[in-house]
């Protein structure tokens, strides 16, 4: 029953962890951009199922309708998810840099590259 | 007068996309100088008012304080506007030739306007009483810092900027679940209103997992050990006065949201009740001193031995966290000035020796006490102050946290704060000797002058106020003992 009524929650958990796991363990930064986007989608779910009041309506001024759902966090994750596009369009614009940089988008071949390039005392700064 | 708190940030923010429109690098230069003084003005103002007359609330829009957004400036957070905008302003006095030799001409006023935003970012998240306005606020100074940090030459720049991005970005969606678990519980976002909604259902573990998730988003931002991996390289990749800027800034600010969140939203009673968290910074703390310190001790490059050694002083203002007393807030707070102080000066001479070499390799050092005699003592004073002898700034900080270790009555502490010091003797006496007791080599020597004035003046006003608050500590004592007793609930003054 509980597992039931809180689905929405049990969505947002699992997106949350497969997002989280993807931005840190894959070797390919495009994957882990997408990663990065899942895990901030699930905090977008996550507030707008906050934001839900049991058989409220749309929060309009109707007649005849007296229970709102709560539109605040609404307003906030439009916010946020103009900061995850925002965040998404940089990361993006790196991995083109990176890519032109190392001729590569997976982060083994850049470590290797920078090991390689290390080994072979090139300066820093 | 009564449109200070909000001028603060506005001025920065309308400023940043001003620059487009100037275009042309050099007079951008001035006029982002001239943004930043004035924003120093502001706060400045600011902490007087507070400091005279007690808080200062605005309401933004004129919607009043738990609907609308708040800005509220107590002692706090007008001590950490002015040091950001102080430190600011010296970095931007000495960003022009810097600037001019380290990046292509066309993204030149590009970068000020970033620049610009980061600044804006970083005071809008010490000037607001909102949450979610910290989280907007936090993503504007973050997003304009990756892109700041990858304007570097070096390649490493971008991939140091896209590894940051990934984890400040995790460390922020963090802070954002956190304060959703607080909005579930208290239906408010203002700081003050849930300070005082909060003890009515402290004991509801959603508001524990609340407070585990800000902690360890604003730890990731503040580069605690063991979160601090973003840190070394981004700060040895990105532009000089990048670097300079945010080790003097960013992880300050951090260091407030941490103060902030954990000592007026969830309040000292909830949050060392609830989590072993004494320990945890403590120990963290500890750990970060150490091992970063010894991490550094081994670094060929010295803008990334700073960068470590920055971790380890961020470890300090954070044992003074975790002792909770008064005297060890205001330790924190004062570390958090002379920290400041040290690292903008230190990155801000080093800006100078890659301005004039163009790196800043140990071998670069050797007989620079000859070759550019004003930037290696820069460097080797801000060194000393950075291991805490008498007469400068460093001393008074770790002074006054030694001191809270032992009133607290945890003298091993103490011990620890003077053994980690030690290690800053042996990472900065590697540069002293280089520079001062070996000679040049021949091909340098001939070549190599002072770096630019520009350049050379805001290294030595950082590094003058090091020594001067080394001496005269008035003012910082004054405003620091005022604002922990105001934080601990004392009677403001």
């Amino acid at each position: 029953m509980l597992l039931a009524s809180l689905y929405n929650y049990w969505v947002v958990i699992a997106l949350m962890m497969i997002g989280l796991y993807m931005a840190i363990a894959q070797g390919n930064l495009i994957k882990k951009v997408i990663g990065l986007n899942i895990f901030q989608t699930s905090v977008f779910i996550f507030y707008i199922s906050v934001g839900k009041v049991d058989g409220g309506s749309a929060p309009i001024l109707t007649a005849g309708e007296n229970l709102y759902s709560n539109p605040l966090p609404h307003v906030l994750i439009l916010t946020a998810i103009v900061v995850g596009i925002a965040t998404t369009a940089l990361a993006l614009a790196l991995v083109i840099r990176i890519k032109h940089a190392y001729g590569s988008v997976e982060e083994r071949d850049i470590q290797a590259s920078e090991d390689a390039a290390a080994a072979g005392g090139e300066k820093p700064c | 007068m009564s449109h200070l708190p909000i001028l603060q940030v506005i001025l920065p923010l309308v400023a940043a996309p001003s620059c487009l429109i100037i275009r042309r690098a050099s007079l951008v230069w001035l006029f982002t100088l001239g943004v930043s003084l004035a924003a120093l003005a502001v706060s400045a103002l600011l902490l007087q008012q507070v400091y005279t007359t007690g808080p200062v609330s605005y309401a933004l829009g004129g919607w009043d304080a738990p609907w609308g957004i708040e800005y509220r400036i107590d002692l706090l957070n007008a001590w950490v506007l002015l040091i950001v905008s102080a430190l600011s302003s010296a970095v931007i006095a000495a960003a022009h030739s810097s600037v001019a030799r380290e990046l292509a001409a066309g993204r030149q006023t590009l970068f000020y306007t970033l620049y610009l935003l980061c600044f804006a970012g970083l005071l809008g998240i010490v000037a607001t009483g909102d949450v979610f306005n910290v989280f907007v606020f936090l993503e504007i100074s973050s997003l304009a810092s990756y892109a700041l940090i990858a304007l570097g030459r070096d390649r490493r720049a971008l991939w140091a900027s896209f590894q940051y991005l990934i984890m400040g970005t995790i460390g922020a969606t963090f802070i954002l679940i956190g304060i959703g678990f607080l909005y579930m519980m208290t239906g408010t976002l203002n700081m003050a209103d849930l300070a005082a909604r909060l003890p009515a259902v402290g004991d509801s573990t959603t508001v524990l997992a609340a407070f585990a998730f800000v902690f360890v988003g604003i730890c990731l931002k503040l580069a605690l050990f063991p979160l601090h991996l973003w840190l070394p390289n981004a700060y040895s990749y990105a532009p000089s006065i990048v670097t300079a800027f945010l080790a003097a800034t960013a992880t300050k600010v951090a260091l407030y949201l941490l103060l902030r969140f954990t000592v007026t939203v969830f309040g000292v009673d909830f949050a060392l009740a609830s989590l072993p968290l004494e320990f945890l910074l403590i120990g963290l703390g500890l750990a970060g001193v150490f091992v970063a310190s010894a991490v550094a001790i081994y670094q060929l490059d010295i803008k990334r031995m700073f960068a470590y050694s920055s971790v380890a002083q961020v470890g300090y203002m954070v044992v003074g966290i975790g002792i909770g007393t008064a005297t060890a807030l205001q330790a924190t707070l004062l570390h958090l000035f002379n920290h400041a102080l040290m690292k903008g000066g230190l990155f801000l001479a080093l800006a100078g020796l890659v301005y004039q070499i163009g790196g800043c390799r140990i071998d670069a050092f050797r007989g620079l006490g000859r070759t550019m005699p004003w930037t290696m003592a820069a460097i080797a004073i801000g060194g000393i102050s950075l291991i805490g002898m008498p007469l400068t700034a460093g001393f008074v900080s770790k002074w006054y946290l030694v001191m809270a270790a032992i009133d607290s009555g945890l003298w091993w502490l103490g011990i620890l704060i003077v053994l980690g010091s030690l290690l800053a003797v042996i990472y900065v006496w590697r540069l002293v000797e280089a520079g001062y007791l070996q000679s040049p080599p021949q091909a340098l020597a001939m070549i190599r002058s002072e770096a630019p004035l520009g350049l050379l003046l805001p290294t030595w006003l950082l590094i003058g106020a090091n020594l001067y608050f080394g001496i005269d500590t008035r003012l910082p004592v004054a405003v620091t003992a005022a604002a922990a007793q105001f934080l601990l609930g004392g009677a403001a003054p």
